[in-house]
């Protein structure tokens, strides 16, 4: 029988196969960041054990840095503690490392991919749930825990028990102004938190082949907010094409080599998913959540649920807390309800295309009068990237904040988050309780809602602003 | 790892679902850099409220937390495996976690009970009628036992295996070194390496 893609990835890692144990699993690539690493190289230190291979394993800074005066000290001590103890484990165990400042440095998913590090066919993991974005590659990337950072540290291998395969097959066209992240909000409301668990998802079908490599990696990202042990799209020509000439892809005959083999990346027409899900691209529009998972989402033209009108009972107590928390009531209408804060950035949508899909949106307008705007590029690269092309001084005319590169306002490590109350439509990954401050109320959304929202004052669509002309300066 | 074998506790029943690692441990405690003094932070943002159930004088000591399904959903810090034994808990029960949850507990000797929502809402409606009733983990048995409820659970022998004897994941792996050297040594020249070019 064939094999899915997944299955292929797999089998070409397997160290050790035994009855009545997991597989043991070549690791190709381990990033890691200031937060999830310190306690794994303590482990290292207090066991006299190495890093196996330093030359597979690279490391930034992210989750705790500052996105304003990065060139003064890091006000809070404890960040600063955290930063520091990074510097001095890479420099012990001789890791590479991207420090604030560095013109590499970035959130760790967009730093992978933009260096050619991420590549079709490897293994990548992270001390950090959204590794799964480097599935866009035709990886088999996951998150994971401290115990197991210090495991790849000392072995570059895992144990890993075995997973399920599940087909998300979308076709046709998405409408105009839907974009990878609507599709990804879409599919998680309709599988739910829960419905990938144990699954390796693989993303098919004609509308996601169209995607650029930035899209995909939108959409692999959120397959753990679906529960997903990991998201996976099959390379192609977008895939090569965007590998090619970056400053670890192969070169050469190596590159011959490994296109040939990544060709060979691809589902076997015989080969059977454990579950498929089919999505129609046509019937999708702009999404937005209304609640505290990312699951609990809806049409942007839509309302907000009755909690009555779910049958599971642990669903309807799980929409009546959030909306209590949200401070919203059913069938107020999505697009009345007013934020104050919009975020654009994070690993989810803080790449170069994201910035541009914004900044266009924005551009000859004025960010609504009570609103900050924080924009927060991906990585120092892709800032670099956006200064060329003038985005920042889109952003700064509209009345936004052009920020330095981090992790920022998904997860409020940083100084950057909402006070309690304060409502954000935010283009990141999570509207968990808090997540972006305490008290915060976030609405995940994709980088043109974000801000369309941002000019409007309350939920919008970029085609809510079409019949208002654009402001002139005065 | 600490390892487990049987335990006996009284519960704290959490009648939440989708409880993510952000509300187990927010993120601002993610900045320290040790694996203990956690916890205070665990559920900080619902323990403000005097009514949660965590903060019910009669649930004061217990070890045994009976959560909602889509237990430890979303982010993939370990830090809430952590906050949840310096707390004081030894074992959680749900009809289901989130994969790297699950992953983190069991190698730290946390052990992740599975069993269906109804045996659950049991272990609940037994709990809130009567806060000292125990229930007891049995890893050996694979087994759940409190008044009226004998429920066995799944844990493949692999994982128990570890967990009962409190083994070491890494030097496990590390007794097949030549297995790993063999892989190494057969890996094509155009896989990607992190040396500064």
């Amino acid at each position: 029988m064939g094999r899915t893609l997944a299955e292929k990835v797999w089998d070409d890692h397997v160290v050790r196969r035994a009855e009545g144990e997991p597989d043991l699993l070549f690791i190709d690539l381990h990033l890691l960041h200031e937060v999830t690493s310190p306690q794994a190289f303590d482990g290292l230190r207090m066991n006299g054990r190495p890093v196996r291979r330093t030359d597979l394993t690279i490391a930034t800074e992210d989750h705790n840095t500052p996105t304003l005066d990065i060139d003064k000290p890091i006000a809070d001590p404890v960040s600063r503690t955290q930063l520091e103890t990074l510097r001095k484990n890479c420099a012990e165990f001789g890791v590479r490392l991207h420090p604030l400042g560095d013109v590499e440095q970035g959130v760790v998913h967009v730093v992978g991919p933009q260096l050619g590090l991420t590549q079709p066919g490897t293994t990548v993991v992270c001390g950090d749930s959204h590794t799964s974005t480097h599935g866009a590659f035709g990886a088999l990337a996951f998150g994971i825990g401290t115990s197991q950072v210090e495991h790849v540290l000392a072995t570059q291998t895992l144990p890993l028990a075995p997973f399920k395969t599940m087909a998300i097959t979308v076709d046709g066209e998405l409408p105009e102004g839907v974009t990878a992240k609507d599709l990804i909000l879409a599919v998680i409301t309709k599988i739910g938190t829960g419905g990938g668990q144990g699954y390796v998802i693989e993303y098919r079908g004609s509308a996601i082949e169209k995607l650029s490599m930035e899209a995909r990696m939108t959409i692999c990202n959120m397959s753990i907010e679906a529960g997903a042990r990991a998201g996976m799209i099959a390379p192609d020509a977008t895939t090569f094409d965007y590998l090619e000439g970056r400053a670890h892809a192969p070169k050469g005959a190596d590159w011959d080599a490994a296109v040939a083999y990544w060709k060979t990346l691809r589902t076997d027409e015989d080969a059977v998913f454990d579950h498929e899900v089919r999505i129609d691209a046509a019937s999708l529009a702009p999404f937005v959540t209304w609640g505290t998972n990312p699951g609990q989402g809806a049409p942007l033209s839509a309302s907000v649920p009755d909690p009555a009108s779910f049958t599971d009972p642990g669903e309807r107590l799980s929409a009546e807390k959030a909306l209590e928390y949200m401070g919203l009531s059913a069938g107020q209408p999505l697009r009345e309800v007013a934020v104050d804060t919009v975020f654009v950035g994070s690993c989810t949508n803080g790449r170069i295309e994201d910035l541009r899909a914004a900044a266009s949106v924005v551009e000859g307008r004025k960010v609504a009068d009570g609103v900050r705007m924080l924009v927060v590029p991906g990585s120092v690269r892709v800032a670099l990237q956006a200064v060329e092309e003038g985005l920042d001084k889109v952003f700064t005319a509209a009345g936004a904040e052009w920020r330095h590169a981090g992790c920022s306002m998904c997860l409020g490590m940083n100084p950057d988050q909402l006070a309690p109350g304060e409502r954000s439509a935010s283009t990141s990954n999570r509207n968990f309780e808090g997540r972006q401050g305490k008290g915060g109320r976030t609405h995940l959304v994709s980088p043109q809602v974000a801000a369309a929202t941002a000019v409007v004052g309350r939920l919008a669509s970029p085609a809510d602003l079409s019949d208002a002309p654009a402001l002139t300066e005065v | 790892m600490e390892a487990f074998t049987t335990h006996t506790g009284r519960a704290v029943p959490l009648r939440r679902g989708n409880v993510d690692t952000d509300q187990i441990i927010p993120a601002h405690w993610l900045k320290k850099v040790t694996r203990n003094g956690f916890e205070d932070g665990l559920f900080e943002a619902w323990r403000k409220d005097p009514d949660f159930v965590l903060n019910a004088p009669e649930r004061q000591g217990a070890t045994v937390l009976v959560a909602g399904p889509d237990f430890g959903t979303g982010s993939s810090r370990e830090h809430a495996v952590w906050a949840l034994q310096n707390y004081g808990f030894k074992t959680v029960i749900s009809s289901r976690f989130a994969d790297i949850f699950r992953g983190n507990s069991l190698k730290n000797g946390l052990l992740t009970v599975v069993l269906p929502q109804e045996t659950v809402e049991t272990l609940w409606k037994l709990s809130e009628a009567d806060p000292q009733a125990e229930i007891t983990v049995d890893l050996v048995a694979r087994e759940v036992r409190a008044e009226g409820v004998t429920a066995s659970f799944e844990l493949d022998d692999n994982a128990r295996w570890r967990l009962l004897e409190g083994l070491d994941d890494i030097s496990l792996t590390l007794a097949n070194e030549a297995d790993i050297s063999a892989f190494e040594a057969q890996r094509p020249s155009f896989k990607p390496s992190t040396v500064q070019v």
